[in-house]
């Protein structure tokens, strides 16, 4: 464990074993999960968790924070959740998909079956579900494909159509492509390289799929840029848009305002937290235009209770 | 301690003094007229109000929630990156984001009261002027024990580095603050200074009921690669367990030199050993930062360890921890 994030189980003092998870009834909460697997899909790198609590409580979009121990790291790392399970054999676990970027994500790669990881979640706004019988337009890139195919399987329980754009430079980075063609009622996979599918990005697809004017609401994740040019194609052809995005967190829970997106709501320009308001978001209310800029925020004369935007 | 010795020569010889029992610790703490049901306190921009972290535990359990600091007008901040990993700490520069003091009144205030949450208030300003009226629509407020007085944002333009800089800017926001204030007043100090303990001494001279120590280091961190700096502001705030040897020289300095001015100790705390390390360099109650966002249950296993780790040593009292650093 890292020296900085103490392990609730080993610093009592009392001798008991603790609580299973640290938390309420509803919302998030904090627990040591055992590693019940750890595997490579294609070039990504797969943990699947035994938590219960957060495999009930989860929905596609949010996140856990992990502890990770480094030589010198201090906070916690963000990972949108890829699937959880709640029957069967696999019930009561969560898994996350993630590239080996850094000393925190190499420390995640060796864990091992049994091991105990430091698990806080779930944690952020799920992806709006729709009400009305309408097609979505899924689109991912790289390993932001991964809570997509979470909304995929949501979708399909509720007998709702979605089409599928996957894209990445190449064929194995991809992710999980078999999965995405069983969820998905069209899947179109597009490769820089045209290893796999289309040749070219996700966007100009994207662009065609929308002229056929099939598509009631399009979803996207993956990198900032990319989720900045869907949003635009969406708001061009008039369809709804939302979006998970990727922003730089410290805590994952609220309290440190560093992941903040300048975003409109009613007309206002907030400053609003990718962790507690996002990370999904209206992708066509992100001022991507702003983003890194010196921020503007309205003086915010309403309630957060009254931002429901949907 | 003296509960120990005083036991040993009593009554020790015949029947052993009965261990002592967590729940028999008193972990009260008294700086000037504020007591607090235990020393853990926020330290403040790292939990808010109090709503996001009540999510996983009740937060009344907390000695006191020293809010994210309050302006007058909103602020927007700075712009992203806001936050650089260092080693064994972080950067920042948010730059004071928050939604000003009307909708923290209407808001967050009325939140904290009915939670029965101990509120010290921070509050910043660009003006001594700004902390003046920020300070009159405080007063007499229920449920707000204290202000903080957060005269050493790190960035100029956030107006606090300013005053906590030096002795005579210090004096006069602090003396302005006290004219209107209805309870006790702490300054938070910047250690970013010649001689802390100078600008400790014109807080308390200004009528400072204590002083919060430390605030962040001014720091830097560039990417090699595209050899911009990792914050967009260019520099920020340091903080984390890389600064607590200074935060602990920094109170122990201010507690030798001012052994009557309350302080609350802060900078890199997250065991309950750091803890006891700042009341012994002479903290009365200990701020946790950083370490909530490693955490977010840091705050409450503090105050459930420490009652623990006192009995175990057969202390009573967590108040008589306070300067018993052994030179």
């Amino acid at each position: 464990m890292s020296s900085f994030i103490t392990r609730t189980g080993s610093t009592r003092t009392g001798g008991s074993a603790g609580p299973p998870f640290q938390g309420r009834d509803s919302g998030p909460l904090r627990a040591s999960c055992e590693v019940l697997q750890y595997r490579k899909i294609g070039t990504f790198h797969s943990l699947t968790f035994v938590s219960p609590e957060i495999a009930d409580r989860a929905q596609p979009g949010q996140f856990v924070t992990i502890g990770v121990e480094g030589k010198h790291t201090v906070l916690r790392r963000p990972f949108s959740i890829y699937q959880v399970s709640r029957h069967g054999p696999w019930a009561g676990t969560v898994e996350i998909i993630f590239n080996a970027t850094g000393e925190g994500t190499r420390w995640l790669t060796t864990r091992k079956k049994h091991d105990l990881v430091d698990l806080v979640g779930p944690l952020g706004t799920p992806f709006p579900i729709p009400r009305q019988n309408v097609t979505s337009l899924l689109v991912g890139s790289g390993y932001g494909t991964a809570p997509l195919l979470y909304l995929a399987s949501v979708l399909q329980q509720k007998g709702l159509r979605a089409d599928m754009v996957i894209g990445a430079p190449t064929a194995d980075q991809i992710f999980n492509a078999i999965e995405a063609k069983r969820l998905s009622a069209t899947t179109v996979f597009t490769t820089e390289d045209g290893s796999l599918g289309e040749e070219g990005v996700v966007t100009d697809t994207v662009a065609r799929m929308l002229d056929t004017g099939r598509t009631g609401l399009v979803y996207a994740s993956g990198p900032m840029t990319m989720l900045r040019e869907i949003s635009q194609l969406a708001m061009t052809h008039d369809v709804p848009v939302r979006v998970a995005t990727e922003e730089a967190m410290a805590c994952g829970t609220g309290v440190c305002q560093t992941c903040v997106l300048p975003v409109e709501r009613k007309g206002q320009l907030f400053n609003l937290r990718s962790c507690v308001e996002g990370p999904v978001f209206n992708g066509a209310k992100v001022r991507w235009d702003a983003i890194g800029a010196l921020p503007v925020m309205d003086l915010p004369d309403q309630d957060p209770d009254d931002w429901d935007e949907l | 301690m003296s509960e120990q010795t005083a036991t040993r020569e009593g009554t020790g010889r015949r029947r052993p003094r009965p261990p002592l029992r967590p729940a028999d610790v008193d972990l009260r703490v008294q700086l000037g007229d504020m007591v607090l049901k235990n020393p853990i306190v926020t330290a403040s921009g790292t939990f808010g109000s109090g709503q996001e972290i009540d999510r996983f535990f009740d937060v009344d359990r907390l000695g006191a929630v020293v809010v994210k600091s309050i302006t007058l007008e909103p602020r927007a901040g700075l712009p992203t990156p806001r936050m650089a990993e260092t080693a064994s700490g972080m950067l920042n520069a948010i730059g004071l984001q928050n939604p000003g003091l009307q909708r923290w009144l209407r808001v967050d205030y009325p939140w904290m009261v009915e939670r029965g949450i101990p509120i010290i208030a921070s509050i910043a300003g660009r003006t001594i002027h700004e902390y003046r009226v920020v300070a009159e629509k405080l007063r007499g407020l229920p449920g707000i024990v204290a202000i903080e007085a957060n005269i050493s944002a790190p960035h100029v333009e956030d107006g606090g580095i300013a005053f906590s800089s030096r002795e005579g800017p210090t004096h006069e926001v602090i003396s302005t603050i006290m004219r209107v204030a209805t309870v006790p007043v702490f300054a938070k100090l910047s250690p970013d200074v010649t001689d802390i303990v100078s600008i400790a001494h014109a807080a308390s001279e200004a009528g400072a009921t204590g002083v919060s120590v430390i605030n962040t280091l001014l720091g830097m961190a560039i990417d090699v690669e595209t050899r911009r700096p990792k914050l967009a502001a260019g520099t920020g705030g340091l903080s984390g367990p890389a600064i607590k040897p200074i935060a602990i020289r920094a109170v122990h300095q201010i507690h030798s030199v001012l052994p009557d001015l309350p302080i609350i100790g802060m900078g890199g705390a997250r065991s309950v050993e750091d803890v006891v390390e700042f009341m012994l360099a002479g903290a009365s109650a200990v701020a946790v930062g950083t370490a909530t966002f490693a955490n977010p249950m840091a705050t409450l296993e503090l105050v459930q360890q420490l009652p623990e780790w006192l009995a175990e040593r057969g202390i009573r009292h967590a108040r008589a921890l306070t300067g018993g650093v052994k030179l």
